[in-house]
């Protein structure tokens, strides 16, 4: 017997077990997320992918689909409130996209563009966060991490090594490095590392490598996140 | 305190080791011990306990930068924090705040040169009904006055350990005002054990149900189906172990009634652990004890050794063998969030206390991902009695969804603040009436998180369907500014807030700010309408209910006292959060100039 729920009156097919994001990205629906990576299990800490479900916002990433649900994505309300979070992440960190190597192929801003982000809104934080450019191959740019705890996943479930945690708590949580001095350079991790892959914005990046695809020629500068995905979804892509 | 000698760390970690034992899940135990001890946690003992627990260091630094009762930088040897919720505000402690600091010579949260004292600001300790109230090195200190500030100021210079401080200065008064179906006895001899053993999980189970007893900590899940679900989850499985979790992590603003349950009821609350450990089949059953109750540590414990003599306790419980249940004592370190079931699980775990995705919910999968019966303080004493009692003696009180009476703590504007038991369905001014309130501005009930009532729902009732509480009861009267009230609640959720989720880790901040800018006349209409907006975004999205519920308090009074933003707007549109000229300041000072022409003139 087949399981369908109706996706902004679209049905969509499922199996049992699959979450609202299953469904919708296996029938090329996209709805929009930054903290969510099928290769790890659901997190559910953005709150971008807030769908439609009985009359409440439920997060499509970590929750079940239902024979017969009606969910609701695309709409005006909804993407305000999206929006809303998503310059909520903003204006937390330090994002100068202008000047981000990560510029036209980072999720954050693609998913920004997506939900019709014009400005960040909110007034500024503009916490002061030093970068750690300790590891030979590899910087973290603490300005742009949005705590999506990918790379702590990545490197806890993929890696199996643990580099990455989060500690403090509220507005001053923030990313930490296991290795006795607090850097990167002394942690375990490697290039190589599915940890160095998996940042949806510029926070982890790679050293001596900068504009090797000019700027309006990168991924998102040619189609929207909504057609062409994740950056994993991609050719060369991790 | 200084630094430590490496090797006075390292013995103090080993003997702690010894204590509590290696599992990780001691993690936060260990390092409340190695807090108190030496006023911070040195970088050593975060290398010896990773090293011994086989925990990332970034996981041990992680959880001390979470609570706020750990320190990765030394405190002073007395490390004095004010309670700080509206309440200990309402009764002045502000003065009190700068009258210490300027007889002991020192700002906030830096320790004197001296490495003497550090004085800081906590959340709500639990003392409102006897505030001013503060901790010294997490000792509770009540009834704070000018006088009692100044000898402390003279026993901090002398110098004089906390043993030999006046008694007095930690005397904690229970303050019960009206006794109900709970309070009126607190005797229990195993009666409700002794039930179970002879009438068997089933029976009590139907006694649970026919009570219609709801989950005391503010949500109200039916207890008997919590316990159902727990004792029939793995298909029943007897050979999975199950937990019992007492949260006794009572943080919400303006609680207080589990600090007296614990202290004076004390035998029938973890007789009803007990009994729950029969019902669901648990060997081992945690009582978590929010850090600011820590004096109740040696009360409680030798409640336990006593049952545990009296054979209320650990193996074989009265005589029936294989009825084996122990009780352990695990200390919370601040954090309000540890209050919510899931977080308060990841904390027994040793862990930073970020909720968990749910479900599964604890029941099916909690501490050590098994089942776990987590409940409050006041649902487990109700629990004992309606299986001594049976059902119908809770149903003879309270309405139709919310059978029996409930523990509300009383503070604030009243001639009588502290402990009232009332059947479920007493409106708000009887309670009001009895603890002689008088010309009442508004009542905050159940908390910061709660619903600010103004006067005109004063006949509204305390019960699951209309005003469901955990029990904080806050007062304000008419000579009060409500404001002050936002403020501080405000202040606090962005200080609680786990920062897991984008809304709440922002939007508590965002808040905080905009309050702010409303309290310095900076703000116009478009901030309260911002307020408003981020308010929305707060409670259809967050991951708790922390985030759900924090801009409560600011959407409620801008509903119901809208004067109290209105007279403070500079400006009936918009104005900016960035003052220009300021900004310019520094500038003006670097340069020397400081004409007329060096200054952004504001626009009208």
């Amino acid at each position: 017997m087949s399981t369908t729920l109706s996706l902004d009156g679209r049905p969509i097919p499922f199996t049992p077990g699959q979450t609202i994001m299953d469904a919708a990205l296996a029938a090329g629906i996209y709805i929009p997320h930054l903290c969510h990576n099928p290769d790890y299990a659901p997190h559910g800490s953005c709150r971008v992918c807030m769908v439609g479900v009985g009359g409440r916002l439920v997060s499509a990433c970590t929750t079940a689909a239902l024979d017969g649900m009606t969910v609701e994505s695309n709409t005006e309300t909804i993407q305000s409130t999206r929006r809303s979070i998503v310059q909520m992440l903003f204006v937390e960190g330090n994002h100068v996209c202008p000047a981000c190597e990560r510029s036209g192929s980072c999720q954050l801003q693609a998913v920004a563009y997506y939900v019709g982000m014009l400005s960040p809104h909110f007034p500024q934080f503009f916490p002061q966060r030093p970068v750690d450019a300790s590891h030979p191959d590899f910087m973290i740019d603490f300005n742009r991490c949005i705590l999506c705890e990918l790379c702590v996943r990545a490197s806890r479930d993929h890696d199996h090594k643990r580099v990455f945690a989060v500690s403090g708590r509220g507005l001053a949580s923030h990313l930490v490095i296991d290795s006795p001095s607090g850097l990167l350079g002394d942690s375990h991790f490697a290039a190589s590392d599915r940890a160095a892959q998996v940042c949806p914005t510029g926070a982890i990046l790679p050293k001596h490598r900068g504009y090797e695809q000019p700027i309006g020629q990168r991924l998102y500068d040619q189609a929207p996140i909504s057609v062409v995905g994740d950056l994993r979804a991609q050719p060369g892509g991790e | 305190m200084g630094e430590p000698v490496d090797s006075k760390v390292q013995a103090f970690v080993a003997r702690s080791l010894g204590l509590y034992g290696q599992a990780p899940e001691y993690l936060l135990q260990h390092l409340i011990a190695v807090q108190q001890q030496f006023g911070w946690v040195p970088p050593t003992a975060v290398d010896a306990l990773a090293a011994a627990l086989d925990v990332a260091h970034a996981q041990v630094r992680g959880a001390v930068a979470f609570y706020a009762f750990l320190h990765d930088q030394p405190r002073g040897d007395f490390d004095i924090l004010f309670s700080d919720n509206i309440t200990d505000r309402m009764l002045g402690n502000q003065r009190l705040v700068g009258l210490l600091a300027e007889r002991l010579g020192l700002g906030l949260d830096a320790p004197r040169a001296d490495g003497r004292v550090t004085i800081g600001l906590t959340s709500c300790t639990g003392m409102c009904d006897q505030g001013p109230a503060l901790l010294v090195n997490g000792q509770a200190v009540t009834a704070l006055t000018a006088a009692r500030v100044d000898r402390i100021a003279d026993l901090v210079e002398e110098g004089v350990p906390l043993e030999r401080w006046p008694g007095a200065f930690f005397r904690v008064e229970d303050n019960i005002r009206r006794r109900g179906l709970l309070l009126s006895n607190p005797a229990t001899d195993g009666a409700s054990l002794r039930r179970l053993l002879d009438g068997g999980a089933d029976a009590a189970l139907a006694e649970l149900e026919r009570s219609g007893l709801r989950g005391r900590g503010g949500a109200g899940f039916t207890t008997a189906l919590k316990w159902r679900f727990c004792r029939e989850a793995e298909g029943g499985d007897r050979t999975v172990p199950r937990f019992v979790v007492c949260n006794a992590d009572e943080g919400e603003p303006g609680t207080f009634k589990d600090r007296v349950l614990l202290t004076s009821y004390t035998d029938l609350v973890f007789e009803g652990m007990t009994l729950c450990a029969g019902v669901i089949g648990a060997r081992l059953g945690f009582l978590y004890l929010r850090g600011e109750y820590r004096y109740l540590v040696p009360h409680l414990e030798s409640v336990l050794a006593r049952r545990r003599a009296e054979g209320l306790l650990g193996k074989d419980i009265l005589g029936q063998q294989g009825f084996d249940f122990d009780i352990a004592i695990h200390l919370g370190a601040g954090a309000y969030i540890c209050g919510e079931e899931s977080a308060l699980i990841e904390s027994l775990e040793g862990k930073r206390g970020v909720t968990r995705k749910r479900p599964p919910f604890p029941v099916i999968s909690g501490y050590q991902d098994r089942p776990t019966v987590v409940n409050n303080v006041e649902t487990f004493l109700a629990a004992a009695r309606v299986v001594q009692w049976g059902g119908y003696w809770l149903r003879g009180e309270g309405t139709d969804q919310s059978a029996g009476s409930k523990i509300l703590s009383v503070s604030g504007d009243c001639a009588r603040p502290g402990i009232y038991e009332y059947p479920f369905g007493t409106p708000v001014h009887r309670v009001l009436t009895d603890c002689g309130a008088e010309e009442v501005q508004a009542v905050q009930v159940s908390g910061a998180a709660g619903t600010t009532l103004a006067p005109a729902e004063f006949d509204r009732l305390l019960a699951f369907e209309d005003l469901p509480t955990a029990g904080s009861f806050m007062i304000f009267d008419r000579s009060r500014d409500l404001l002050d009230l936002v403020r501080n609640f405000a202040a606090f959720f962005a200080h609680e807030s786990c920062g897991f989720c984008t809304p709440c880790r922002v939007g508590t901040a965002l808040l905080r700010n905009l309050v702010e800018k409303v309290a310095a006349g900076q703000a116009s209409a478009h901030d309260l309408q911002e307020l408003r907006d981020i308010g929305a975004v707060m409670r259809q999205t967050s991951y708790c209910g922390l985030g759900h519920t924090a801009p409560n308090h600011v959407l409620n009074t801008l509903d119901k006292f809208p004067a109290i933003y209105r007279r403070r707007l500079r400006s009936a549109d918009y104005s900016p959060s960035f003052d220009l000229d300021a900004a310019l300041a520094s500038a003006r000072a670097l340069t020397g100039r400081d004409g007329v022409a060096d200054h952004v003139e504001e626009e009208a």
